[in-house]
């Protein structure tokens, strides 16, 4: 046992030493685990001081292995192996025990909190022994970008990279940027017109010398790690050339099938086959859905083909795959809006005045399918009372537990909007009002002044049933007044669902197209949710927007600029550092069984056909383990997680448990009496 | 010849399969016998253990030691001519890793006698007599040796110097290691004398990147024969087996069994093997994938740890409460020999 090792036991205040007896362990460790030349505890190790002490022992004491047992490894393992660097020692020869996570935080007991403490500081030690060192590898980072999603969020990241003069690809699977805002007619609290402040924005995309926007496609598959990413996008065929389409539109105009738009309009408004989603466009190219378009259905027709004057349809176009090499990747694919039919009482699809969130800002908006009238369903009626329900499909524990955020200021958004347009009577039936931001409260003291009526209760149900005459004809929300302590029968004329903020029904897919994961929600998972909820645990992968959690604008803003600056600041940087902690294949052990090979999520491992055997591409390689476990010859090595590494962990934590009941094998074969025949 | 070293070949729980590929050296046979004095070995000599009781400690320079340890007597065995044995050889795959004896470790003894001299359909036994370790006839007392709930290999039992893989070893591979004793240029102790690589390494199937959508039976299908017999769907344990038989199997369109045991560094063939054909199962989908496993792989442990079971990490199925072990004295040892 040559190694001098250095251990040291954080109190991190009482968040550990309040569960653990934190010098029972540390002097524990330092009388009975081989190797240990010196155990310390420590108020808070991670401070100035505690990395000084770290230094200085290294220094004085000429430790050759450090074991630091404090919070978990993705908060400070960067702080201890900067403190044994300083001292001269190689970064990897540190080994964290996380005490506080898996122990203190976790555990009541204090006996078997310190238990548990000294067989984790056991494993560390027994493991550490092992560690190599190692040195990470820069690499360069390509200056491209890729945002995912032309939403608010994705907008702002792709301007504020390119402002900053970086390329960037934006990549949007609907015919036009603008995501949901562009479907709204004012934001609140301040009731701008969401165009007014949008289209500038989108325009500045549409035109900008370093944005290169692909609508209309999709992300397929992304390779290789930060600094250099391989995307494939597929660029749906838009059947109209988008170098010769100058956008007059006259192909719109003159296409004779018209079809509901379940996108856009939300299935409130009709588009054509041949269409872009709304006038304001970015790309004003049109796309033609083939699903709808007569030719495609029975080979007729070709009006817009005739009528274009610059020739831009191409009925033969194909899908394209378009390869692209970047740096990182901003994921901003916002959201999808809860499906109210899940929640049949509340009466969506089966009673005609039941309308979601979304079909109402379609109505309320003046380009949208009633020009801004607020309407029953006939088109024509406009409702004397409407009852706004808050809470669908969020906060309940059948659908969503969280909080959607944002449905309090819609709903009073929306109550503004019915007041000021028709004059109707408008009741919000609520669990809580949060409208919790700047300028928010004094939104929701306006709406009460407005004479917006509130109602504190969980809509139990929306019913057509009459009781009573003049409940004939209307809807009625059954509500129990929890402010009143009485049940309630509300007949008003129309309804409005605030459905959910949900995650993308693809996002699983697309996390684990990129390598990163959705929570239990259904939400991306930020690296830290406090500290870092821009990036995740794939290095070069950031998310912004409502992907990440649900957001209003100004928040979706704010987190797709700070995505950008994030990227940019690694573009300027020019190199990253790569974690030495990768694969390698003992060529000598392969059998070119070629198991592995398409295993590894970031493609790192190639085979090389002349010498039958597989091999690890070390730039590529993420050291994520997949192709160490699967090699069933064991001729695959995972640095820093070695097979002898984790046995001496797996020995260290186990240093109390008894043996396998089995006699140990006799070294030297006991000497007995002859046997008497 | 009083500088013929002295060897001796033993048996335990094994099949004599092992006795038969020394044999399959053919007339380099000649070659051992030139070098060696056979000293002690039951299946070709009328040697008995009283034989080697009375050597002085050290007296055999090599023993070759094929089978399990599944009796008392075996055991006793193994420690003897530990004891006698400059240099212990665990001589295939049972003594190696306990091989398709130490299958039985998914039971125990009184399961194991209840099938065979109870309920066995051809055995006639309604008075349930099972064989006992001592019995009185006529004033005498006659024993049997002890029969253990737990095969164990030669190496749970006494330190091993040498480990030669295979069911059986391959005689080329004999050879090597007679020759590697011959010439002194033998490997550090406790180590295996074979390949550092895969069966697949020696098979010459074309390979591809592994997708498998169904595991399939030998009797299902005639595999094609140039392509890797696992991309067929059969489940050819070639990727985690050691090599040295020149794939003998996969040649003749059978998939590897496993019998050359776990490769270099490989403490559990069955858990690697599982995690490979983990792997490569081409599917998303929990239900698919526990059709594609219970439909393709009906006996999971007869098939990932057909030869490993009692050297795996496991051993065996479920501890067996108060299993008996009955260790016999070993004789007073004479003065080493030189």
């Amino acid at each position: 046992m040559a190694e001098r090792i250095g251990v040291y036991v954080c109190h991190c205040g009482s968040n550990i030493a309040g569960t653990v007896d934190v010098e029972e362990a540390t002097r524990w460790a330092g009388e009975n685990l081989p190797g240990v030349a010196i155990a310390r505890d420590y108020k808070f190790l991670c401070s100035s001081l505690g990395q000084a002490l770290i230094r200085d022992d290294i220094q004085e004491h000429g430790l050759t292995r450090v074991v630091v047992a404090a919070c978990s490894p993705h908060l400070h393992e960067k702080t201890f192996r900067r403190a044994c660097a300083n001292a001269g020692l190689n970064s990897f020869l540190l080994q964290m025990a996380n005490i506080r996570e898996h122990v203190s935080w976790v555990t009541r007991s204090k006996e078997a909190a310190t238990e548990k403490v000294k067989s984790l500081i056991a494993g560390a030690v027994a493991r550490v022994q092992h560690h190599r060192p190692l040195e990470p590898t820069p690499v360069p980072v390509n200056p491209h970008t890729l945002v995912i999603g032309g939403g608010i969020a994705g907008i702002q990241a792709a301007l504020e990279l390119a402002d900053a003069g970086y390329p960037v690809y934006l990549v949007e699977r609907e015919p036009s940027i603008g995501g949901h805002m562009a479907q709204f007619d004012k934001t609140f609290p301040t009731l701008d017109c969401a165009a007014c402040i949008l289209t500038p924005k989108m325009s500045e995309v549409g035109q900008h010398e370093h944005i290169k926007l692909l609508t209309w496609s999709e992300l397929e598959e992304v390779s290789g790690s930060i600094g250099n990413f391989k995307a494939r996008i597929r660029r749906k065929a838009r059947y109209v050339k988008e170098e010769t389409c100058t956008g007059c539109g006259l192909c719109i105009e003159k296409c004779p099938r018209k079809v509901v738009d379940e996108v856009f309009e939300a299935g409130m408004g009709y588009r054509k086959a041949i269409y872009t989603p709304f006038p304001q466009a970015v790309p004003k190219i049109p796309v033609i859905d083939p699903k709808s378009c007569i030719w495609f259905e029975r080979q007729r027709c070709r009006a817009c083909e005739k009528l274009c004057p610059t020739n831009a349809i191409d009925f033969d176009q194909q899908d394209e795959i378009l390869e692209v090499d970047v740096g990182n990747i901003i994921l901003a694919t916002g959201w999808d809006l809860f499906d109210c039919r899940r929640i049949p009482q509340y009466g969506y699809g089966r009673l005609a005045n039941v309308f979601t969130s979304l079909e109402f800002e379609r109505m309320c908006n003046a380009s949208g399918p009633t020009g801004g009238r607020v309407v029953l369903r006939d088109g024509v009626t406009e409702p004397e009372s409407v009852c706004i329900v808050h809470c669908v499909g969020s906060r309940d524990s059948h659908y969503n537990p969280y909080c959607s955020g944002i449905c309090c200021m819609l709903s009073l958004k929306m109550g503004h909007l019915i007041l000021e347009k028709t004059g109707a009577k408008v009741y919000a039936c609520y669990i809580d009002m949060r409208p919790n931001k700047k300028d928010y409260e004094e939104f929701y003291q306006r709406l009460l002044e407005e004479g917006m009526l509130f109602v504190r209760g969980k809509v139990a149900e929306v019913t057509d049933v009459a009781r009573t005459p003049p409940e004939e004809g209307k809807l009625i929300v059954q509500v129990e007044d929890t402010l009143l302590g009485k049940q309630r029968r509300i007949p008003v004329d129309m309804v409005v669902l605030m459905g959910a903020i949900e995650q993308r029904r693809d996002a699983r897919e697309t996390g684990l197209k990129v390598g990163i994961s959705c929570s239990m929600a259904g939400w991306f998972i930020e690296r830290h949710p406090k500290l870092d909820p821009i990036a995740t645990m794939t290095e070069g992968i950031f998310i912004a927007g409502a992907c990440q959690g649900p957001k209003d604008i100004p928040d979706a803003v704010a987190q797709g600029a700070a995505a950008a600056a994030r990227v940019a600041g690694m573009i300027s940087k020019g190199t990253v550092m790569i974690e030495p902690v990768v694969a390698t294949i003992d060529e000598e052990k392969c059998s070119g069984c070629r198991i592995c090979n398409n295993l590894c999520p970031f493609n790192a491992i190639d085979f090389l056909d002349d010498e039958k055997v597989s091999r690890v591409n070390a730039v590529l390689c993420k050291g994520c383990g997949t192709c160490v476990a699967a090699c069933p010859a064991a001729a695959i090595t995972g640095a820093h997680f070695s097979t002898e590494q984790v046995e001496a962990e797996i020995d260290g934590l186990l240093w109390d448990a008894g043996g396998d009941g089995e006699p140990a094998p006799t070294d030297q074969p006991e000497l007995a009496p002859a046997a008497t025949e | 010849m009083a500088d013929k070293g002295k060897l001796a070949i033993y048996w335990a729980a094994s099949c004599g399969g092992c006795e038969i590929s020394i044999l399959a050296i053919n007339e380099k046979i000649l070659d051992v016998a030139a070098a060696f004095d056979i000293v002690f070995c039951p299946c070709i000599m009328d040697t008995k253990a009283r034989d080697v009781e009375k050597m002085p400690d050290g007296t055999i320079d090599v023993c070759l030691f094929n089978g399990g340890i599944r009796t008392s007597e075996q055991e006793y065995m193994a420690r003897l001519l530990r004891q006698k044995s400059k240099v212990l050889v665990a001589f295939g795959s049972c003594a190696q890793e306990g091989c398709i004896p130490g299958l039985a470790n998914v039971t125990d003894r009184a399961e194991i006698f209840d099938a065979v001299y109870c309920t066995s359909a051809s055995v006639d036994n309604p008075g349930r007599a099972v064989p006992q370790t001592e019995t009185r006839v006529n004033g005498f007392l006659l024993s049997l040796p002890v029969f253990y709930d737990t095969v164990r290999t030669l190496g749970q039992t006494v330190p091993v110097d040498y480990y030669l893989p295979g069911c059986p070893p391959e005689a080329p591979r004999i050879w090597d290691a007679i020759v590697a004793i011959l010439e002194g240029k033998l490997p550090a102790p406790g180590s295996v004398i074979g390949a550092q690589t895969t069966v697949c390494d020696e098979c010459p199937r074309q390979r591809n990147e592994k997708k498998v959508k169904a595991f399939k039976r030998t009797w299902q299908i005639i595999p094609d024969e140039d392509t890797c017999l696992l991309e067929q769907g059969l489940l050819c344990c070639g990727p985690a087996t050691r090599a040295g038989c020149d794939a003998r199997c996969p040649r003749v369109n059978s998939p590897c069994i496993g019998c050359y045991g776990p490769n270099a560094g490989v403490q559990d063939q069955g858990a690697r093997l599982m995690t490979a054909l983990a792997s490569v199962i081409d599917s998303q989908d929990p239900a698919e994938i526990d059709r594609i496993i219970s439909e393709g792989i009906p006996d999971p442990v007869g098939t990932f740890y057909r030869f490993s079971l009692a050297n795996s990490l496991l051993r065996r199925a479920a501890k067996v409460p108060d299993e008996q072990r009955h260790e016999l004295p070993l004789p007073k040892a004479a003065g080493a020999q030189e």
